[in-house]
């Protein structure tokens, strides 16, 4: 049920140092930049904050950029449909053009932002209607009790909380090793995937390492994996406009028909986007193959902890894996 | 907190109204401006109801803030037609009976427009995967994409 949103002071502020000013002044400030998951909590009431800052008119954090190591920087409010048309994008890392290009709607992909589907809160569905759970500072976990619907949990490193990352951009972001670059109250930072997105059990109440009063400026991502060979697939419910039930990034160089470097991370499996390492391990040196993918199905899911209902979740994710080993032939 | 002046083009006619910022572009444009053709069928961005153009570009209304649309150009249903002739994609909608209760009509008409913008000459596929965010209860789609093919080659013919 959704309702009018509640009442809150809305600035727009024209530049990084006046947005950073407006974060200082009010402790529950929320920055809204296409407001696709923000609006969505506040008309749901769960979410309540009395002051919204609209990143949207400071042109810093706009557009696409060439870096001089053969890759990109883009700012975080680059919409997802700006991500998945640049010819720069599509030229350099295809899995992140085509993990935008996955997103929701073309209505949402026109609005929504790269930033914002990164910094996107979790889709448990307990959570978003509002259930006093962990997440929500509570002491229960409403999506994991012999009756709860968790089909669309986690299979690995739940710690109380078995909601999963939502976003399809992380995972292509994780795979191509980007760095996240946000300006903090005193200095700007820059993280790997690996810091920038966090488990609960590092912290319960968010998704990423976003704290209070710091604004993601925009995502680079080297030229590491530029022209590489690059796969992403999504399965969801519907084949278009809907959240992953697992998805799945790679980057890969081949030499000599064997396989040279790979990087391999799958969505919607645990809170984070998760780093296939073992089959990364495996498939190095390898011939891709009908006998790879045997392998690579054994290892893909391995340590997997189902849940009552998702435990479809495992064969998905290990026919994902030999696809997109098979990509690779 | 106060209301906000908002000053906007709608359908090509400069438009001012008074906004509570909680207020959404769809909330503005019904109560406000008095065009009630876009409508609100889920208020979260998942049915397309309230689909319109904003500078160009097509949009859920009901996530968009209506503050965020000043100094800007919305288009809705509304400007579609030119006066009482209709745009190809409303006679084809009619032509094919590509709607029953009408609801999310509008929604389609809009996102319809905007592809053929972009894609005069679209696959089905494309087609069904461009209007996958518009969701219809009545007519199970297929009317829906055989209109929208339907006009898109009149509209091509008329342009050749
Ligand atoms: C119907 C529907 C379907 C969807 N389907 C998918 C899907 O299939 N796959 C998918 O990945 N996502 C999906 N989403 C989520 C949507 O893509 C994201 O919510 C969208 O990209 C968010 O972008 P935004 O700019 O609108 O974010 P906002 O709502 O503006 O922001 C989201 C969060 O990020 C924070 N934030 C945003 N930008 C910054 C910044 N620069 N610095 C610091 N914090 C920031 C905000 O404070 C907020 O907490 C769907 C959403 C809807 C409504
Ligand atoms: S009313 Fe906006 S998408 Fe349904
Ligand atoms: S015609 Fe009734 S919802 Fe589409």
């Amino acid at each position: 049920m959704t309702d009018v949103m509640h009442n809150f002071e809305l600035y727009q502020p024209a530049s990084l140092a006046d947005a950073q000013e407006l974060l200082g002044d009010h402790d529950d400030a929320w920055i809204i930049a296409g407001g696709k998951d923000s609006l969505d909590w506040f008309k749901h009431r769960v979410k309540q904050p009395s002051v919204l800052v609209d990143i949207a008119a400071i042109p810093e954090l706009h557009g696409i950029r060439e870096e001089a190591d053969g890759g990109l920087y883009i700012g975080a409010m680059t919409t997802l449909t700006e991500v998945a048309e640049s010819d720069l994008v599509n030229a350099r890392f295809p899995a992140l053009a085509m993990a935008a290009s996955k997103v929701a709607s073309p209505q949402i992909r026109n609005a929504g932002t790269l930033g914002g589907n990164v910094a996107q809160d979790t889709r448990c569905t307990y959570y978003r209607d509002g259930f006093p759970c962990y997440r929500a500072g509570g002491n229960t976990c409403y999506a994991n009790t012999p009756t709860a619907m968790n089909r669309e949990h986690t299979l690995f490193e739940a710690s109380r909380c078995v909601a999963v990352t939502p976003s399809d951009t992380g995972v292509a972001l994780a795979a191509l090793g980007a760095t996240f670059h946000i300006q903090g109250r005193r200095r700007d930072r820059e993280v790997s995937a690996d810091e920038f997105f966090i488990g609960p059990d590092v912290d319960i109440e968010r998704m990423t390492s976003l704290e209070h009063r710091d604004i993601l400026l925009g995502i680079r991502v080297p030229g590491t994996w530029a022209g590489a060979h690059q796969y992403f697939e999504k399965v969801a419910d519907r084949n278009a406009w809907d959240f992953a039930l697992v998805n799945i990034a790679m980057a890969a160089r081949m030499e000599g028909g064997a396989i040279a470097e790979v990087s391999m991370v799958c969505g919607a499996v645990q809170c984070t986007p998760r780093r296939l390492t073992d089959v990364e391990s495996l498939i190095v040196g390898e011939t891709p193959g009908e006998e790879l993918e045997t392998l690579v199905k054994r290892v893909a899911s391995s340590g997997a902890k189902p849940l009552n209902y998702n435990h479809f979740k495992i064969p998905l994710m290990e026919n994902l894996a030999a696809r997109a080993v098979r990509s690779l032939v | 907190m106060s209301k906000v002046h908002v000053t906007t083009t709608v359908n090509g006619d400069a438009v001012e109204f008074l906004a509570d910022p909680r207020e959404t572009l769809l909330d503005c444009l019904r109560d406000h401006v008095g065009l009630t053709g876009t409508k609100e069928g889920c208020g979260t961005g998942d049915c397309g109801a309230c689909s319109v153009e904003m500078e160009g570009v097509l949009v859920c209304s009901c996530l968009v803030l209506g503050v965020e649309a000043n100094g800007k150009r919305v288009d809705t249903i509304e400007g579609m037609s030119d006066g009482h002739d209709l745009h190809p994609l409303q006679r084809k909608f009619i032509e094919h009976a590509a709607l029953q209760c009408g609801f999310c009509t509008p929604g389609f008409l809009v996102a319809a427009k905007a592809l053929l913008a972009r894609s005069p000459d679209p696959t089905e596929e494309e087609v069904r995967y461009w209007l996958a965010g518009n969701l219809c209860r009545c007519t199970g789609y297929d009317k829906i994409v055989r209109a929208v093919m339907d006009a898109a080659a009149e509209m091509r013919q008329e342009a050749a």
